[in-house]
């Protein structure tokens, strides 16, 4: 067994959020300086400028590339030799994100009650945990930050499973068409299809971890991915959808089994500050 | 077509914008998200005075970071608008509001608040925070303090770049 303490988990999560606020992963600064350059919109031109100019200020300046600093979600794995001394995961993660988005100067932007009173907790907890046990003795710790702003144009569907393929094209198209310029497009496309309804959401989110563009390791998924990628890019809704020819940077999709009356599908958006950090403790 | 000008607005220079012009504007204007927009909504229902004078002004959907020490403000980009249709006619209408900025599209409820009265809708660069921060001089809380990133805040622009999105004759790139 390895033994890593609460103390060591916090202070690597508090640089998480620094580094996820501030730093445009590789992949994704590659994805818009390709788009940029197939852009012949003159007016969304302008914004792939403004875009790539951001990510160098936010960089140099350390300053967070968008003000909507997020819903710190990690995605953790554990290996199964791994005991934490001092205190539970969540404990450690959630006291590095209280650390993390003070010390960075971090919007807070969790409200403690959904419905009712809706008050700021002011250090940005509780975090989103999604947690799963591996071989080993190494902590993984990934966290994707996210913002309101695309978040709140997911969507989900049970669709029949005689709606089948052409279903989940035209949901998805759909989905990201109808959300216009709101999630800050040109946005990476996260589909969940299969599993059940929180498990598709689940895959939706997980799917907008992959290097952008990368393509499903199962070629018929691959194949569907750039189907709907064409058409959501046919649609000229364009960057801040003012029009243009990029509307998406990729299209990511997950899948697992599922049951034998469902066909459920889930959306979730990235918009093009697409942050992600990780750590190997 | 690009275009420079700098807060208060006149009604002319409304009518003188057209949707997809780019817009350089300096100036002071005001911050405001739901929350904010909500209060504001309530105190005029309830005849009590704004604590913002928003005749001639602009509200910029935006809520931002801390702000650094040496810097007046975080990064500042714009929040998605369509959350503020419930309430922007109002201001529209009752406070001679004549500008939004923000992200994303309008009710046509608030369109045609901006047609009857004068007002166009700007787009700020969605996601360009630290770029948009760069353009701010000067960044104090006004109103509503407790609402935390969602009070009123007076800002001092230098030369934001925007575009107009919806101008005052209902014509839209949306």
């Amino acid at each position: 067994m390895r033994t890593i303490t609460f103390e060591c988990i916090k202070e690597a999560v508090c640089r998480l959020c620094g580094q996820a606020a501030c730093d445009l992963p590789p992949d994704v600064l590659a994805a818009l300086k390709s788009a940029a350059g197939r852009e012949k919109n003159v007016l969304a031109q302008v914004f792939f400028e403004q875009y790539l100019l951001n990510s160098e200020i936010a960089g140099k300046e350390r300053l967070p590339l968008c003000q909507d600093t997020g819903f710190a979600v990690f995605f953790v794995a554990i290996g199964r030799e791994v005991i934490i001394d001092g205190g539970t995961l969540s404990e450690a993660i959630n006291a590095g994100v209280r650390e993390g988005y003070k010390k960075y100067y971090l919007r807070k932007s969790i409200v403690s009650d959904p419905l009712f009173d809706r008050k700021n907790t002011f250090d940005n907890t509780p975090a989103i945990i999604h947690l799963e046990q591996v071989p080993g003795d190494q902590l993984h710790i990934v966290l994707a930050p996210k913002g309101g702003g695309s978040e709140n144009m997911s969507m989900l569907k049970m669709l029949k499973p005689s709606q089948g393929r052409a279903g989940v094209v035209d949901f998805v198209v759909d989905s990201v068409v109808s959300a216009g310029g709101n999630p800050c497009p040109p946005t990476i496309v996260g589909v969940g299809i299969g599993g059940t309804m929180e498990h598709a959401a689940f895959m939706a989110k997980k799917a907008l971890l992959r290097e952008v563009g990368r393509p499903s390791h199962d070629s018929r998924y691959a194949e569907l991915e750039a189907e709907i990628l064409q058409k959501i890019n046919a649609s000229g809704v364009g960057a801040q959808g003012l029009g243009g020819d990029v509307t998406a940077l990729a299209v990511h999709i997950e899948f697992h089994p599922c049951h034998l009356a469902s066909l459920p599908v889930a959306v979730n958006l990235n918009c093009h500050a697409a942050r992600h950090a990780e750590v190997t403790l | 077509m690009k275009k420079i000008m700098r807060t208060p607005f006149t009604i002319e220079d409304i009518r003188s914008l057209r949707a997809g012009d780019q817009l350089i504007l300096s100036g002071t204007v005001y911050t405001g998200r739901d929350a904010a927009h909500k209060r504001l909504c309530g105190m005029l229902e309830k005849g009590e005075t704004l604590p913002v004078d928003l005749a001639g002004q602009a509200i910029y959907f935006v809520g931002p970071c801390p702000a650094p020490p040496g810097r007046p403000i975080g990064s500042a980009g714009p929040t998605t608008s369509g959350r503020m249709d419930a309430y922007s006619p109002v201001l529209i209408k009752e406070c001679g509001l004549r500008a939004m900025i923000g992200k994303g599209g309008r009710s046509q409820e608030v369109i045609d608040a901006m047609k009857e009265h004068g007002c166009v809708y700007l787009a700020a660069t969605g996601g360009a925070g630290a770029l948009i921060a760069n353009s701010i001089t000067r960044a104090e809380v006004v109103a509503f303090d407790d609402l935390g990133p969602e009070a009123i805040y007076k800002l001092e622009l230098d030369s934001l770049p925007l575009v107009v999105a919806i101008d005052a004759e209902g014509n839209s790139l949306l």
